[in-house]
């Protein structure tokens, strides 16, 4: 039983569970229906974006291009989009994206597995080629009227809850990410793939030993990453009816944190989907919520740094402590 | 003879010109323990690599279960049934016991799903064969090193091993795991008529697990037979080609004179209770006990890298305190541990600047710069004083051999001019000759005043180099023994005693 409470994940949801109740206890508005839809609506682009990431990081590499990936998905579709099929529906918007979140994420990989570069430099600098050049030859306006496909896509609700002023709308667009956070589940815990990813970030010669084609396998981690990515820009988009080649860039260290936070190990061969769930609601209320309580927005970045500090600290100071525990049972 | 799973003959194998085999014939029969011996450096790990299929040979002919192979890639001898085992075992420190078991056999089957359930049972089954117990469900990363090996042998065995080859087994491991893996050794060999090839430099071991000796020296086999034919010192004679007698070290201290080192009913919780003793200079005194008898957490305290619940510690009869590595140091404390590549030395780093990266500060100029010239000087009378066998002290040290290393270690010591040293482990992982010559300065060291302490269950070592020895047992100190009043099969039985 103790060893369930010092789990990572048991530690996340104990301090989801005292946020919530801090903020709800002084202003009960936190724990409404319209409230709670407006959390999951704030966590879906976070919450495929983090899938991604927690691939990488279990596999003990780091990826920061992937928000540039999907403002350029985001983008470059919204153009096509409008130029050559305005009339065309939602689920064409989000194959292209994903097709160029792929091709972006294979540069990436190509880099990675091909010339073992340190995943951390590649990606630094694939963020700001990928953005630059998105800036520089696709565009750099606002683009307001999107099709009629995304703003349609926008209002639309899977739950609608009528309440006393206005009603309280779930987006559909959760489902991307309840798919995104399965699809990874089934990958990473009943594939050999997905315990090659494991393996990769455990250790590379032990893995290279055993027969796991490694480089294969970040093709793979890098190419879905950015697919991901594709899905997630295009999501943002249509969620925030524009696509504006200035947002999501930015939101990488939120995303990674709440993957960090979730219990994975930046070291690699650690991390799980549950837990980067909740890595990612935890993030969300202490970035979303926090104004209910009156703590002005400036100061809701120093609060995500807090939990961060401490949210990674406590588990890596109850690790020493239990390796000295260890030695005292001697 | 058919039952032969390797059949070498006429290996050559150079390395830019540099001959690392000649002429090496070997044969491995099926079910026998063959134990392969040689100082390092002699060619032992390249002949591994050769039966591996990781390095070709230049020529020469390798016959594998009967079959001639031209070119033997990896994957061939993994096919016919040869499993390397090496010092760091190959395993994944965040993925579960079973999982480590299984997964070679689940991804040489080609699968793209997992199967939990077989999973398990593939690693109960090879559990149950080794009859030890393992927690299938426990990440490697908490296991000892005596339990990752016995999961690497069970993962090997779950692929058809007929040849397990393990390059020194047992030198991270305590008298009782060693008993351990001897009895799995002899059970697989007896019920699974699997052969081991066992790379060793630890000679009592040898001669006690062996049906059959191989010596290499110089990338070439000096000698090889049943194990019967051989014994210590015909063994340290192959394997260094001169007989090496050691001295032991006789010296009785004045216990009138002032004690250099007393430690009084010293305790920290859970590691040490009560350790009192005392130490004077000119003595070396050996501190042994079982892994986890507290013979590391007694060297931590001291050297002020755990902290101390209770007790006192004199220098020269002075209470001191000792809270950190700084105060140890600067009473004169100096500590060679038990891992050098990871707590000793910076192994990317020159062997020159490992030298003297303890007294960097007293070879600065009046400007504060660091003065190459003193630098090279300190360097070059370090070097030759301890023998340090380099080529040019600007290459990494990385490039020594262990016992070379480690008197980089024991010379960035002895830069700060200490009066006490604690040594851990001093010759682990080191072969014959470096050994004795390490244990000649250490006794050098003695002579010229220095105390020391030697922490080791190298029990040859200890009655030769010590002139006292402490046995400790459940975290404190049980016994003084007087090395001329014992023997080594005496306190053999001592050390593993509960």
């Amino acid at each position: 039983m103790s060893k369930i409470f010092r789990s990572n994940e048991a530690l996340v949801a104990v301090t989801i569970v005292l946020l919530s109740l801090v903020i709800g206890l002084n202003n009960p508005t936190f724990f409404s229906v319209g409230n709670l839809f407006d959390l999951l609506r704030s966590s879906i682009v976070i919450g495929i974006f983090a899938m991604g990431v927690l691939i990488v990081i279990i596999s003990g590499g780091i990826d920061v291009s992937f928000t540039a990936i999907g403002v350029f998905a985001l983008y470059s579709t919204t153009r096509i989009l409008k130029e050559f099929m305005p009339d065309a529906p939602i689920w064409v918007g989000f194959m292209i994206a994903a097709a160029i979140g792929l091709g972006l994420g294979m540069i990436n990989a190509f880099f990675i597995a091909r010339f073992k570069l340190p995943t951390l430099i590649v990606t630094l600098g694939t963020l700001s080629m990928f953005h630059g050049f998105l800036l520089f030859a696709i565009g750099n306006q606002i683009i307001r009227d999107v099709p009629p496909a995304m703003d349609q896509f926008a209002r639309s609700a899977l739950v609608r809850i009528p309440l006393e002023r206005g009603v309280a709308n779930l987006h559909p667009a959760i489902l991307i990410t309840a798919a995104a956070a399965l699809i990874v589940w089934l990958l990473l815990n009943f594939t050999m793939l997905g315990r090659g990813i494991y393996a990769l970030g455990g250790s590379r010669e032990a893995a290279e030993r055993a027969g796991f084609n490694v480089p294969r396998i970040q093709y793979f981690i890098y190419s879905f990453v950015g697919l991901l990515s594709g899905v997630a820009g295009m999501t943002f988009g249509s969620l925030a009816r524009q696509a504006n080649p200035q947002d999501i860039v930015g939101m990488e260290l939120n995303v990674i944190a709440a993957v960090v936070l979730g219990g994975a190990q930046l070291t690699g061969g650690r991390g799980t989907v549950i837990g980067t769930i909740l890595g990612v609601l935890l993030v969300v209320i202490a970035s979303n919520s926090l104004i209910l309580i009156g703590v002005p927005a400036v100061w809701q970045r120093v609060v995500i740094g807090l939990i961060i500090l401490i949210g990674t600290g406590l588990p890596a100071i109850q690790a020493r402590r239990a390796a000295q525990g260890g030695m005292r049972s001697i | 003879m058919s039952d032969a799973i390797v059949r070498l003959s006429g290996i050559y194998k150079s390395f830019a010109g540099v001959k690392a085999l000649q002429d090496v014939s070997l044969t491995i029969e099926q079910g026998r323990i063959h134990c392969l011996v040689g100082e390092n450096g002699c060619g032992k790990s390249t002949l591994i690599k050769i039966i591996a299929g990781v390095y070709p040979r230049d020529s020469g002919s390798v016959v594998i279960n009967g079959k001639e192979y031209e070119d033997l890639h990896p994957i061939d001898s993994i096919r016919e049934g040869i499993q390397i085992i090496y010092q760091d075992f190959s395993l994944f420190p965040n993925l579960t016991v079973a999982e480590n078991i299984a997964l070679n056999e689940e991804l040489a089957a080609g699968r793209r799903f997992v199967n939990w359930r077989h999973v398990r049972r593939v690693a109960e089954e090879a559990i149950a064969q080794l009859e030890v117990h393992l927690p299938l469900d426990a990440r490697v990363e908490e296991m000892s090193v005596a339990n990752k090996q016995l999961i690497a042998i069970a993962k090997a065995l779950r692929q058809n091993a007929r040849l397990i080859v393990m390059d020194e087994p047992t030198s991270a491991l305590t008298e009782r795991e060693i008993r351990r893996l001897f009895t799995v050794i002899r059970r697989l060999r007896e019920r699974g008529g699997i052969a081991f090839l066992f790379v060793s430099h630890k000679l009592n071991e040898v001669l006690e697990i062996a049906e059959t000796i191989t010596v290499m020296r110089n990338g070439q086999v000096v000698s090889s037979g049943p194990a019967e034919a051989y014994d210590t010192a015909r063994l340290v004679f192959e394997m260094t080609g001169q007989r090496i007698a050691e001295k032991a070290y006789d010296y009785t201290p004045d216990l009138r004179s002032p004690a250099l080192l007393r430690v009084e009913r010293l305790s920290v919780p859970g590691a040490l209770h009560d350790v009192s003793f005392e130490l004077r200079a000119h003595e070396i005194v050996g501190v042994t006990g079982l892994l986890g008898s507290g013979r590391t957490e007694l060297a931590l305290a001291l050297f002020g890298l755990l902290p101390i619940a209770s007790g006192q510690i004199y220098i020269d009869e002075q209470p001191v305190t000792i809270h950190s590595v700084q105060d140890a140091i600067r009473h004169g404390v100096g500590y060679v541990p038990e891992d050098r590549l990871t707590e000793g030395l910076f192994l990317e780093q020159s062997i020159g600047r490992n030298i003297v990266v303890r007294t960097i500060d007293r070879l600065r100029n009046r400007f504060g710069l660091i003065e190459p010239k003193q630098v090279a000087q300190q360097v070059n009378d370090w070097i030759s004083s301890l023998r340090i066998k380099v080529a040019d002290p600007a290459l990494p040290v990385k490039t020594l051999s262990g016992g070379n290393q480690q008197r980089v270690v024991v010379a960035k010591w002895l830069a700060s001019n200490p009066r006490l040293m604690i040594l851990n482990g001093p010759t682990m992982g080191v072969d014959v000759g470096s050994k004795n010559e390490i244990h000649e300065l250490i006794k050098k060291l003695a002579r010229d005043g220095m105390g020391l302490l030697v922490i080791s269950d190298d029990i040859p070592e200890l009655l030769q180099t010590c002139n006292r020895i402490l046995l400790m047992r459940n975290g404190t100190i049980v016994e003084e023994i007087l090395p001329r009043a014992t023997n080594e099969n005496e306190l053999a039985a001592k050390l593993i005693e509960d």
